[in-house]
């Protein structure tokens, strides 16, 4: 193994946090700054021919190896854990820019109930009405405290929306139940399509605040503060495990990418598999001294830095802390350890299949192009007389649209599913069907963990990480309350036919849900009940940093990039105003 | 050496369609009455035949438009199986494979190209038979896993983009009204609400305005 040249800075993936994060200290810092990537390279040239359905959204070719690593998953304790062999109910991605690259760009931000969720839960329902195993906490950061970085963030990407709430005035046609904003959003919403034009008009008849979806995928063209311009969108409906081919939809490769290679400070180094974060094993504080990696000839290198970072997604991050000893792993048995502690996903699911009479000219859209209702999200409802807790919101969308994802949904009237009766039907619908999606919150369980699995392995020999997760009671009455609304919208559209939501049952990795999994290195107030401070610091290791969905408490029904994005920010604020100035725990 | 197999496709509907040989070379082949035969990478002939039969069977060629026939979904499929794809290249196949319950998915060992030698024996002499018996063949095993691929990989040739073999002549975009990739919707995304709009077919290759290279091609 090589020792290299040490460097001020190493990050660990290069993804949206990595990214911004290392974007952050070229602009402000002259430090020098490595990023360690072990996928690609990426530019926006690369997504000119990427509109093909087979080989990106069905062959996933922007999505992690499979065969190099997964992860292994069960559903509770008394199970043997098994790989996912293929990733289905969740995408992560490789390469330069990550799973940024082929999202959606929904960027809502969370409500400010979320940030404070157990203390204000108690408050207004006291501690009997939380749910039984649970290990829900607060984030040790305020919804206010976060309000500038959440501005800041949509500021870089130019995010397209219509303001709820600005100042405290409520203002209509946006999310009224959002958190106060200190600005309007910087460009106007997307256009509309067809269908979820529909679905504004129905909700808006039931009583509900129908909104535009917050698109990272632009309405105009737009120049952010960095200076980075990118032209709006044009609505061709390849979003969602694509790259943008014309950099409308912000991605680290396209926000990040132009300002971070002005900098001759930071550089990006592909195929760099890391492996172990190193630290000294003395005492209970500490710091890390680098981090090893192996490169895509299979070398092994030792990477001294003064200061890590690390940014490679939620499982990843997880388990190199695991891997790497750095800190306490979680044990549910007794709720002492952190790392691996409150893994939740995001509670979503076609919450009414709907047939129309009219074609919905579907091809035309983009990921995040549509309406949603956010009026039962949070702690909206009153839940004294409900049978869960907390909530989510419904959504119209325009993403998915390509036809080998959409043939063969049918009314439920038809029972063949292959010949003629079916195809016939099939074809009739093919564009007269659509669905209400509903994303709720996942509260988190002591028993929704993980850890390392005790048999299978990745292609360097390491442990993969095991999964032990599972829906619960508040999830499944949840699912059961909602769909029921789902289904009043549907039936308020006009629609010929539905198919209402099944019932909620055990978690299941075939289907995709969404890729906003999170925990197992969680941000809190206290080193016994969390891995990192508000600040995204190792509370041990005071010169470790973790970014990501990997340091969110509990799931706050939102898709989760713009807080991802507003957490690092607020990270790179105290390091380069606190921490470079006086090395330490900043919390 | 492997002796090379071809599957012999009517002319009828067929028009002009970009083949590729076994050694990846491609080749124009303009049918003027003539049948065209197409070179294996995977099949045999005579599995090939009966692919191109139970997915004629999953998407029948009727009244209500082509099928599986005159979108060369056989050929997809073939092209697909000689492909990464059909030795499992990116699923992770370390040992040991056990069974679990249904929502962890598909633990087995058989790579897709080995479901569909074992399936399609599973199928007897299915040429042979006749429309209804076909139907009763494929019924009798609808809950397999092989058939789960067959019917997906169906759906797959029928409406991906023509470089991937299948979609000839655009049958299955015809047939249900998607245009393709279309480089800008912006002036009508928000416009013909409650009529159908469908402009005119694009394929990729046509967009790109060059030779593209779809995942199945290793090179």
């Amino acid at each position: 193994m090589k020792t290299l040249p040490a460097v001020d800075v190493v990050i660990v993936g290069g993804g949206w946090a990595g990214l911004l994060m290392a974007k952050e200290l070229a602009v402000r810092t002259p430090l020098s700054v490595v990023v360690l990537e072990r996928g690609g390279a990426t530019k926006t040239a690369d997504y000119a021919d990427d509109m093909d359905e087979v080989d990106y959204a069905i062959r996933l070719h922007m999505m992690q190896d499979a065969s190099k690593e997964t992860a292994t998953l069960r559903h509770n304790r008394s199970e043997r854990a098994l790989p996912l062999r293929q990733y289905a109910c969740f995408q992560p991605g490789t390469g330069v820019g990550g799973t940024g690259e082929h999202w959606a760009g929904v960027t809502p931000r969370a409500l400010p109930d979320c940030f404070d969720i157990l203390s204000s839960t108690t408050r207004r329902y006291g501690k009997a009405r939380l749910p039984e195993g649970h290990s829900i906490q607060d984030w040790g950061v305020t919804y206010d405290e976060m309000e500038p970085y959440y501005a800041g963030a949509e500021a870089m990407m130019g995010i397209s929306g219509k303001a709820g709430n600005l100042r405290g005035q409520q203002v209509e046609g946006g999310n009224i139940n959002e958190g106060w904003r200190s600005a309007e959003y910087p460009t106007p919403p997307t256009k509309i399509p067809y269908y979820p034009h529909l679905f504004r008009e129905a909700t808006r008849s039931l009583g509900y605040h129908p909104h535009p979806i917050p698109s990272a995928t632009i309405s105009q063209a737009y120049t952010n503060p960095d200076g980075v311009s990118r032209p709006g969108c044009t609505y061709c409906g390849y979003c969602e495990r694509f790259g943008c081919m014309i950099g409308a939809k912000a991605q680290p490769s396209n926000t990040l990418l132009p300002v971070i290679e002005r900098h001759k400070n930071v550089s990006i180094r592909t195929g760099a598999e890391v492996r172990r974060i190193v630290h000294e094993k003395t005492g209970k504080l500490g710091q890390a001294k680098g981090v090893l990696y192996r490169n895509a000839a299979g070398e092994e290198f030792f990477q001294p830095a003064a200061l890590v970072f690390l940014s490679s997604w939620t499982l990843n991050n997880t388990r190199l802390l695991l891997l790497s000893g750095a800190g306490e792993a979680y044990d549910p048995a007794t709720g002492k350890g952190t790392i691996g502690k409150n893994l939740t996903h995001q509670v979503t699911f076609a919450a009414a299949m709907v047939f129309f009479k009219q074609s919905l000219n579907r091809f035309m859209g983009a990921g995040a192009a549509g309406i949603r209702v956010s009026d039962l999200d949070g702690d909206l409802l009153d839940h004294s007389t409900l049978p869960f807790l907390r909530g989510g919101f419904f959504s119209a969308e325009s993403l998915t649209t390509r036809p080998i994802g959409n043939f063969g949904i049918v009314p439920p009237s038809v029972k063949a599913t292959w010949g003629a009766e079916w195809k016939k039907a099939a074809v009739d619908y093919y564009d007269r069907t659509a669905k209400i999606t509903f994303s709720g919150e996942h509260l988190a369980y002591r028993g929704n963990c993980m850890d390392l699995d005790p048999t299978y392995r990745d292609h360097c020999g390491d442990p993969l990480l095991r999964l032990t997760l599972d829906w619960h009671d508040n999830e499944r009455l949840m699912a059961k309350f909602m769909s029921a609304k789902a289904l009043e919208m549907a039936r308020a559209m006009g629609v010929t036919e539905v198919i209402p939501a099944g019932e909620l049952k055990n978690y299941d990795t075939r289907i995709y849900q969404s890729t906003h999994l999170q925990g197992g290195t969680i941000m809190g107030a206290s080193p016994e009940q969390s891995v990192v401070n508000p600040f995204l610091q190792h509370w041990q290791f005071s010169n470790l940093f973790v970014l990501g969905g990997s340091t969110f408490p509990q799931n706050p029904a939102v898709n989760c990039t713009l807080t991802i994005l507003a957490l690092t920010l607020r990270s790179a604020d105290a390091v380069v105003n606190r921490y470079l100035k006086s090395p330490g725990a900043l919390a | 050496m492997k002796r090379r197999h071809f599957l012999t496709l009517s002319a009828t509907g067929l028009g002009s369609v970009l083949v590729y040989s076994l050694d990846n070379k491609t080749f124009s082949a303009v049918a003027q009455g003539q049948p065209v035969r197409i070179p294996l990478r995977f099949f045999t002939r005579t599995e090939a035949l009966v692919v191109a039969a139970a997915t004629a069977r999953i998407v029948p060629s009727d009244d209500s438009g082509p099928g599986a026939r005159e979108a060369g979904v056989a050929v997809y499929i073939d092209r697909q199986l000689a492909g990464p794809y059909g030795r499992d290249r990116y699923r992770y196949t370390q040992e040991p494979f056990e069974d679990g319950v249904a929502e962890l998915g598909y633990q087995g060992k058989a790579t897709p190209r080995e479901i569909y030698r074992e399936g399609l024996k599973s199928l007897g002499d299915f040429l042979h038979l006749e429309g209804a018996g076909q139907d009763l063949a494929l019924t009798r095993i609808q809950t397999s896993l092989f058939f789960a691929m067959l019917r997906q990989h169906t759906i797959e040739g029928m409406f991906c983009d023509p470089i991937h073999g299948g979609n000839k002549n655009l049958a299955g975009w015809k047939l249900i009204g998607f245009p393709g990739p279309r480089f800008s919707n912006l002036d009508d995304v928000d416009k013909h609400f409650g009529e159908t709009f469908r402009p005119k077919i694009t394929t990729l290759r046509e967009m790109a305005g060059h030779t593209l290279h779809p995942s199945e091609e290793e090179r």
